[in-house]
């Protein structure tokens, strides 16, 4: 396929899902009605309009964006570290934002957040941007950031922030493990406006920045060196590129949980289809991604209606088996 | 005289402490191709890896049109500076007229200019019909070709830059005997359009025929320089390689060709 076709392509099916999403769910919504709502013409549909503008639309969206930014973060991060098996979980994001997260349901218990996040989001946050930051200190001596080193301190890191989870579900009630446990499933049912307000605003700076890039991440798929030789700032680079997808993966598991397989499995998806070039792949990941969640999350609200699934739990479900088959067959595609 | 190209004064390089090329002294003019030559680990490729500035010298200067290597910035030293690296790691799907196009990133030339040098360098290292296919799934040989032809087209014109040097780690080692003619060949080609070389290469008898200059280098010594004649003899060989050879004068060609003793 050509990419120029798939970006056109996703870019149009990305409205339709958006539209979907908002039509379903434990009560399905007209879809006219629902175009009336969203141009402002709401009389007469009062309840409707109170369903649409307060719960369905924001969740959309705010699941459109971490969809988009757990995407386009993860083909930066492959590219980045030259595999296409790495995942932002892999520099220690996840298990840094899950050991924040669980310290505080341990210890904060239900105290109050901040500007529409919970203290719970907050901490896991904190966790993983702290984490990534350790790995990258860790990484980088003089002759600079070693992508080795790098995955070896993510796994250790992630090792440690795994042990210090288990220790503190060792201390937490059975009410702390539930929201532990709900938590590390993922879920977007948090969804409010403050909080798509702050996801855009970081995904806002991540999809003008990052493609940005792209001419860069193709030079270094090549090789560090070579890149250099290219003529590209390699340090610099890279020291962006892991604060950027720091803030992108942080933000993303701060008001949705640990999410996991969508970065891994979007942009291979789309590599397959387009092949690895970045100036289109950053793109169509990010769109890619954004339709993924949405439809993993309209999934999630109306199978088992009136309640719903955890989405993280249907990402994985459906990732999981994706990625087998690809272990299986890397070969036929050439990885 | 006007100054040469690539400028070489007292160069030492370290390693962990250990002097892994010491004192090594070369100009190379415009057009002109240095072969290096050496045993394994004499420190061969560290010195084309700090000719693309990849290394700080311990000591002396590397001069590139007469202004010190370090002082170019990082772009401008792409424009005019080429490495082909003994191996390359890259495991991503692209195609190969991909891979080659990534040479001229550094360069501003538009899309029509660089879509012309990509199906030139294509041509000029004989994988034009490979030019759709994965790079993962080429072997060795090809692989090493896409990347020559990517290093090619990073210093292609004449118009790119006004000095280019071209570095080449062991061009033809996985190549079969057709192909390193070849690619030989178009190396000289693009000497004679003014691009400096140099070249690290094993086959002896192959560097005697295609380079201007040698220089032997064992231990980061080095043992020789000069014209290949004059670098070339028997004694030299078992000097730097430790081992008994003939050295002969090919009959067309009139350089020398080394035997096995």
């Amino acid at each position: 396929m050509s990419p120029r076709r798939l970006v056109w392509l996703l870019a149009l099916a990305l409205p339709l899902c958006l539209l979907a999403a908002v039509m379903l769910g434990a009560v399905r919504l007209p879809a006219l009605d629902v175009l009336a709502v969203l141009v402002g013409r709401d009389e007469g549909m009062q309840r409707l309009a109170l369903i649409v503008r307060q719960l369905r639309l924001p969740r959309a969206l705010l699941t459109a964006l971490v969809g988009a930014l757990l995407a386009i973060c993860g083909a930066a991060m492959q590219g980045l570290f030259r595999n296409p098996l790495a995942d932002p979980s892999l520099i220690g994001v996840t298990a840094g934002a899950s050991v924040g997260a669980s310290l505080v349901i341990v210890f904060a218990g239900g105290a109050a957040g901040f500007i529409g996040l919970s203290l719970v989001s907050l901490g896991a946050f904190v966790g993983g941007t702290a984490a990534v930051l350790l790995v990258y200190r860790l990484a980088t001596g003089p002759q600079g950031t070693s992508v080795a080193t790098m995955l070896l301190a993510g796994i250790a890191i992630g090792a440690l922030a795994g042990s210090i989870g288990s220790l503190l579900e060792f201390h937490a009630d059975n009410e702390m493990l539930r929201r532990i446990s709900l938590w590390r499933m993922g879920g977007l049912d948090g969804a409010n406006w403050s909080r798509v307000a702050i996801v855009a605003a970081v995904a806002a700076l991540i999809f003008v920045v990052l493609p940005r890039q792209a001419d860069a991440l193709n030079a270094l798929l090549l090789g560090e060196s070579e890149a250099r030789h290219l003529g590209i700032a390699v340090d610099r680079i890279k020291r962006q590129l892991v604060l950027l997808t720091a803030a992108g993966v942080g933000v993303s598991v701060a008001v949705a949980g640990a999410i996991t397989f969508v970065g891994l499995v979007v942009p291979h998806i789309v590599r397959m289809l387009i092949g690895p070039d970045h100036r289109w792949l950053l793109p169509a990941s990010a769109l890619a991604g954004a339709i993924l969640l949405l439809v993993a999350d309209t999934l999630a609200r109306v199978v088992v209606a009136p309640t719903e699934l955890p989405v993280g739990l249907l990402t994985a479900l459906l990732g999981a088996p994706f990625f087998i088959s690809l272990l299986r067959r890397r070969r036929e595609y050439g990885l | 005289m006007n100054t040469p190209l690539l400028e070489v004064v007292g160069l030492t390089l370290t390693a962990g402490g250990r002097a892994v090329v010491e004192a090594a002294e070369f100009g190379l003019a415009a057009g002109e191709h240095l072969a290096v030559i050496g045993p394994n680990g004499a420190g061969k490729s560290s010195l084309v890896h700090a000719l693309i500035g990849d290394t700080t010298p311990a000591a002396g200067a590397i001069r590139l049109g007469g202004r010190a290597l370090a002082d170019w910035p990082a772009r401008e030293r792409a424009c005019r500076v080429a490495l082909l690296p003994q191996a390359s790691a890259l495991s991503f799907p692209f195609t190969v007229a991909e891979v080659v196009r990534l040479g001229r990133s550094p360069h501003a030339s538009g899309s029509i200019a660089d879509r012309q040098i990509v199906a030139e360098t294509l041509a000029a290292c004989d994988i034009a019909h490979l030019r759709d296919r994965p790079y993962t799934r080429l072997s060795g040989g090809e692989k090493q070709r896409v990347q020559l032809a990517r290093v090619m087209s990073q210093i292609w014109r004449v118009e790119d830059a006004d000095d280019r040097l071209l570095l080449l780690d062991e061009p033809v080692a996985a190549l079969d005997l057709g192909h390193q003619r070849l690619v030989m060949r178009q190396v000289a080609a693009l000497a004679a359009q003014g691009v400096a070389v140099v070249s690290v290469l094993h086959d002896i008898s192959l560097a005697a025929r295609y380079a201007d200059r040698m220089l032997a280098l064992r231990d980061g010594q080095t043992i020789a320089a000069g014209t290949p004649a004059a670098v070339v003899t028997a004694e030299r060989m078992q000097r730097l390689f430790d081992t008994q050879t003939r050295v002969i004068t090919h009959p067309d060609t009139h350089t020398p060709v080394v035997l096995h003793g």
